[in-house]
């Protein structure tokens, strides 16, 4: 039900100037109601993550001095860190590209300027959504060298195989 | 002059009103002379209880009659003067000079966002336009009881007490960044109208409001910048009652 089908005239509404009308007509989805409370609700959720996240790689055990493939590698042998990345990379891309957009609508002024901006966003951020995806779910861990020898850096569980 | 009705005590100076010159720079734009609008600056001496009204009046009346600008009853009720004073919006009839730097020039400019006429002039219609289409109207069902009372309890009016206070000068809509790039958003004014309506439990439109609302243009534009609640001359929290209204669309919906 909307409300242009109700059609309750306001004071004067007969008369106005057509270029007065508003341009866009309610679309009646939920659209707009559902990106914003996307952001509200994932925006919590990423402060958790991501300073988890940062807390786990730079200051547990050897801190900064030991972030190197092996510690990565590490991580992502376990489900827990890598549904831990998938969250992560899946809200903190729908969350930037849904901020990047409101920019977007925010500084161009001309309808080409804005199509062609969010167009290039959106491959962005599928492109990078669908390698990351790739990545944390055909990981190779333990990745030998050409001579079929265990590389240097490998997370420990390698070497006892 | 020959006949004075002032008292006159000139030894006693006890409640005289201290006088000062202001300088007043305001955004001149008048489209018969000049494309582009310019900045005219105008050094007025004023009294401590004048305000930038009664400069712009002085500038009028006394030094350049063409200066424009709106203003009906002068006394923060009928929201005609809403201008930009020193880069915030206000009502000129609200603002005392004596609270502003007046050892500065005090700029004086149209409100923002809205299509400039001459001078502080606006046309307001786009504004008008948003706030008809909320319909800010009592709906209510007449087959019922026309005839009788709709009674109200005070804690159902405290619901929407603070957006009754609106005045309609568009101070807030027009302070509104997301208003300045993008002209088709309801704006702060609007969503204020909309929710005075909404929470009113005599009314039973509320439903087609909050449709409305649900625009793309309505009220999940609003990134809760507080320059509304900021500008608003009666003191509405323009912002909480737009997250309210937000409230109300989400508890619809969901």
């Amino acid at each position: 039900m909307s409300a242009q089908q109700l059609n309750i005239a306001a004071p004067r509404s007969g008369d106005i100037d057509p270029k007065y009308l508003r341009q866009s007509a309610s679309s009646s989805s939920n659209r707009e109601m559902f990106k914003w409370l996307f952001m509200r609700i994932s925006g919590p959720i990423l402060l958790v993550l991501i300073f988890v996240h940062l807390f786990s790689n730079l200051m547990v055990g050897d801190g900064v001095h030991g972030l190197n493939f092996g510690l990565v590698a590490g991580k992502w042998a376990s489900p827990l860190w890598q549904i831990w990345d998938l969250t992560m990379l899946w809200l903190a891309m729908i969350h930037g590209t849904i901020g990047v957009g409101t920019i977007i609508d925010d500084y161009t002024s001309k309808d080409r300027t804005r199509v062609g901006f969010k167009v290039a966003l959106y491959l962005a951020s599928v492109a990078i959504i669908v390698l990351g995806t790739l990545v944390i779910f055909t990981f190779e861990p333990c990745m030998t060298d050409a001579a079929g020898n265990l590389m240097d850096n490998s997370p420990s569980f390698c070497f006892n195989q | 002059m020959t006949t004075t009705f002032e008292p006159t005590s000139t030894t006693d100076n006890a409640g005289a009103v201290d006088s000062f010159t202001v300088t007043v720079q305001v955004r001149r734009y008048q489209p018969e002379f000049h494309e582009e609008g310019y900045w005219e600056s105008w050094t007025v001496e004023m009294h401590g209880t004048d305000r930038v009204l009664d400069a712009l009046h002085k500038i009028k009346w006394e030094l350049d009659g063409s200066l424009t600008f709106r203003r009906s009853c002068a006394h923060g009720i009928c929201g005609s003067d809403a201008m930009r004073i020193n880069g915030v919006n206000r009502l000129a009839c609200k603002v005392l000079l004596k609270d502003l730097d007046t050892s500065k020039p005090i700029t004086v400019e149209a409100i923002k966002g809205l299509p400039v006429e001459k001078d502080m002039i606006v046309d307001m219609e786009p504004f008008f336009q948003s706030y008809r289409e909320i319909m800010p109207f009592l709906i209510a069902d007449e087959s019922k009881e026309p005839t009788r009372e709709r009674l109200q309890s005070a804690e159902a009016r405290e619901a929407f007490d603070d957006t009754t206070k609106c005045i309609l000068c568009a101070a807030c809509t027009s302070s509104c960044p997301v208003f300045w790039t993008d002209g088709q958003y309801f704006g702060p004014a609007a969503i204020v109208n909309a929710h005075r309506f909404i929470f009113d439990d005599r009314d039973e439109g509320g439903d087609m409001r909050l449709e409305v609302l649900n625009d793309k243009e309505g009220v999940w534009r609003c990134r809760t910048t507080f320059n509304c609640t900021d500008a608003c001359p009666r003191g509405i929290q323009v912002t909480k009652a737009i997250a309210e209204v937000k409230q109300a669309i989400l508890a619809r919906n969901i």
